[in-house]
């Protein structure tokens, strides 16, 4: 449970990583922070043990990218493409994320704080993605599976030709994308929500959230459907 | 004297556009009977300027050849000796292009495999991921790095031999994908996380990353993830080589991957293969140009794609500046597609053998592109895999028996002085003399 403490001011990035990865090499210690980090690129990247890693400080591109297992929590804000391909675990992120946040994830929940900017949870394929604040335009386009909750509003063409995502939002939907409609919130949706909203601290209601899917009339390419693309 | 008014004027010959040819009448009525364009797999059939139109020079008074049998032509060539801490050592310059599990069956990515290794060469994965026959068989994997992502995943990173970031394809430059519902079997759907039966859309551009400067830190992420153990590939289409080749070095690619017209896809729109992207003859200078004047010619290592056939197109293409080639539809002829002895069913599917493109549709006699178990069943791996083998051997003694011819002791000393052009427009692109002259069309100061 010790804290182990890795300056970014005198360790290379190379040197971060390679510890983090292999955590066990380095110490027995679960617990991990890094300061100065000086919003710096691939920061805990691919990590797969279940330790905690705290980063003090804002990051760049793809924090956390491909995380298996670990948590991880941003205590400032992220670059574009935090915890990209995430496979499991869970990234906390205080602040701000910019674009593409948890794109093409395949599990785990990756909690955004603040907003995030456009594409959040692009092709998402099972990761949970809750977001405290707003997200931009474009956002869960062509998202496979997993949930992305929004407690602010969301931004133009949401869930523009997703497929079996499901997407919750407290706030207003600027528009949606093509094949993306409102559905029904049924109590196993409900259920969903109550469990990302506890989980990632979130002080919201279920029932305040609409659910959007996907109508699922692009799934087979149609002639008659051509001036939908 | 003859009274032409009374006679019938003699007949003339019936004469059939060559601006509205028979093929494209049956287009045009197939456009307006369907209401869509035409899907097809393979690269494309236009008669474009190729390796046939140069020649080698052979060796002369100036040039003396070396002995054949006797002394040594090597074939070597190492890929990813930038900044890879692992390297790929491959024992001919030939490596199979990236296909994808799901385009293809399994037997025949598992044939693909051992064709390969059994070569000491390399395969790729595809669109699509990596399956447990593809790794197992291949002793040297590539793991492309697709927009789509499907399957991708840090473990899978770790346990191939290279990383191919896929750019674009030469089939269709600024295109992606798309995998039809008929060919989502249970195993396909579950490696793409999509619902069966439904059409699968592979994305044109990655999702998180946009232009060379992203690119550069997303190889420093997949770098990081793999602890710069393995060479970052850029596949490119053949679109604009010296600028793509010229942004990709400066992104930190160890290796370039480029692939001409002629380079085959799964399914794309026949408006598409056809009409976008150059040849692949006309892509290879610029991009050995852009290396050369990068200072990075065979440090960072050029593989050239899409249509190569025979040893001799390998020579060719090394001669002009390539460190390696890759085939994909010559090998999965190697392998039986679109083999003669099943031209009854071809003739049922509409179509013949050499011809058959519908690779999307999933009928393929062969049993290769497709995901019917009774068809995969049709492709003997073992045996299908030995067939790529010998072939690839085959390939690699041609080339040896051309450089050879040339004076040359290993392949990649072969060079643009050992080739003329028989046209004027593959002179041009190849920048090498049109034969029986000294003029390189279109070189500066001319």
């Amino acid at each position: 449970m010790n804290l182990q403490t890795i300056d970014m001011a005198h360790v290379s990035l190379r040197e971060l990583n390679t510890t983090l990865q292999k955590p066990e090499d380095a110490s027995n210690a679960t617990n991990w922070e890094v300061i100065n980090s000086k919003g710096s690129h691939a920061i805990a990247v691919g990590l797969d043990a279940p330790i905690d890693v705290t980063i003090k400080g804002s990051t760049g591109y793809y924090c956390a990218g491909m995380n298996k297992q670990a948590t991880i929590r941003v205590k400032g804000s992220a670059g574009p493409g935090v915890a990209e391909n995430m496979m499991s675990g869970t990234v906390i992120i205080d602040g701000d994320a910019s674009q593409y946040a948890g794109a093409t994830g395949h599990g785990g929940l990756l909690v955004i704080k603040g907003n995030a900017s456009s594409r959040c949870g692009i092709s998402m394929k099972g990761i949970d993605i809750v977001v405290h604040g707003n997200i931009g335009h474009m956002s869960a386009f062509m998202a496979q599976s997993g949930n992305l909750v929004v407690l602010g509003d969301a931004g133009d063409a949401l869930g523009d030709s997703l497929y079996e995502a499901r997407l919750f939002v407290r706030g207003k939907v600027k528009s949606l994308g093509a094949d993306c409609v409102e559905k029904e919130m049924r109590p196993e949706h409900i259920a969903i929500l109550e469990d990302l909203l506890a989980r990632s601290g979130a002080d919201a209601k279920p029932e305040e959230f609409k659910r959007y899917g996907s109508a699922r009339q692009l799934y087979n390419f149609h002639i008659d459907n051509a001036s939908n693309y | 004297m003859d009274d032409f008014s009374t006679k019938a004027p003699p007949p003339t010959t019936p004469r059939k556009s060559w601006t509205f040819s028979d093929d494209v009448n049956s287009d045009i009525r197939r456009a307006a009977a369907t209401g869509i364009y035409d899907i097809r797999g393979g690269g494309a059939k236009r008669r474009v300027p190729h390796f046939d139109d140069l020649l080698f020079l052979g060796a002369s008074i100036s040039r003396y050849p070396l002995e054949g049998y006797r002394e040594k032509c090597d074939t070597r060539v190492t890929l990813g000796t930038r900044f890879a801490k692992k390297p790929i050592e491959l024992d001919i310059p030939i490596t199979i292009a990236g296909m994808s599990f799901g385009a293809l069956s399994g037997p025949a990515k598992e044939a693909l495999g051992r064709g390969a290794t059994a070569a000491g060469t390399s395969t790729t994965t595809g669109d699509g991921g990596m399956t447990e026959e593809e790794r197992g068989h291949s002793k040297k994997l590539v793991y492309q790095y697709l927009p789509s992502r499907y399957g991708m995943n840090p473990d899978d990173l770790r346990r191939c031999d290279a990383i191919e970031i896929v750019v674009g394809q030469g089939a269709k430059p600024g295109g992606g994908g798309m995998l039809l519902g008929q060919k989502i079997s249970d195993r396909v759907a579950e490696m793409r996380n999509l619902p069966k039966g439904i059409d699968q859309r592979s994305a044109c551009r990655h999702p998180d990353w946009t232009g060379p400067d992203d690119l550069e830190i997303k190889i420093l992420e997949l770098r990081e993830i793999t602890n710069w153990e393995k060479p970052i590939y850029i596949k490119i289409g053949g679109a604009r080589p010296y600028f793509d080749t010229t942004l990709a070095i400066k992104a930190g690619a160890d290796v370039i991957v480029l692939d001409g017209m002629q380079g085959g896809t799964a399914a794309t729109q026949d408006v598409f293969i056809e009409n976008v992207g150059q040849p692949t003859l006309a892509c290879i200078r610029p991009a050995v140009q852009a290396l050369q004047d990068m200072g990075m010619h065979r440090q960072v290592q050029l593989v050239i794609s899409g249509g190569i056939r025979t040893g001799a197109d390998v020579a060719k293409a090394l001669a002009l500046g390539a460190d390696a080639v890759s085939i994909g539809t010559a090998a999965l002829i190697a392998l039986g597609d679109n083999d003669p002895r099943w031209e009854a069913e071809y003739n049922s599917l509409g179509t013949t053998a050499g011809a058959y493109d519908d690779w999307h549709e999933g009928h393929d006699p062969a049993g290769i592109t497709t995901q019917n178990p009774e068809l995969a069943a049709r492709l003997d791996p073992i045996a299908a895999g030995r067939r790529l083998s010998n072939y690839l051997k085959v390939m690699t003694l041609e080339a040896q028996t051309i450089a050879r011819a040339c004076g040359k002791n290993h392949l990649h000393n072969l060079e643009p002085e050992d080739l003329c052009a028989l046209t004027i427009e593959a002179a041009a692109m190849a920048g090498v003399p049109l034969a029986g002259t000294d003029w390189v069309p279109g070189a500066k100061g001319f």
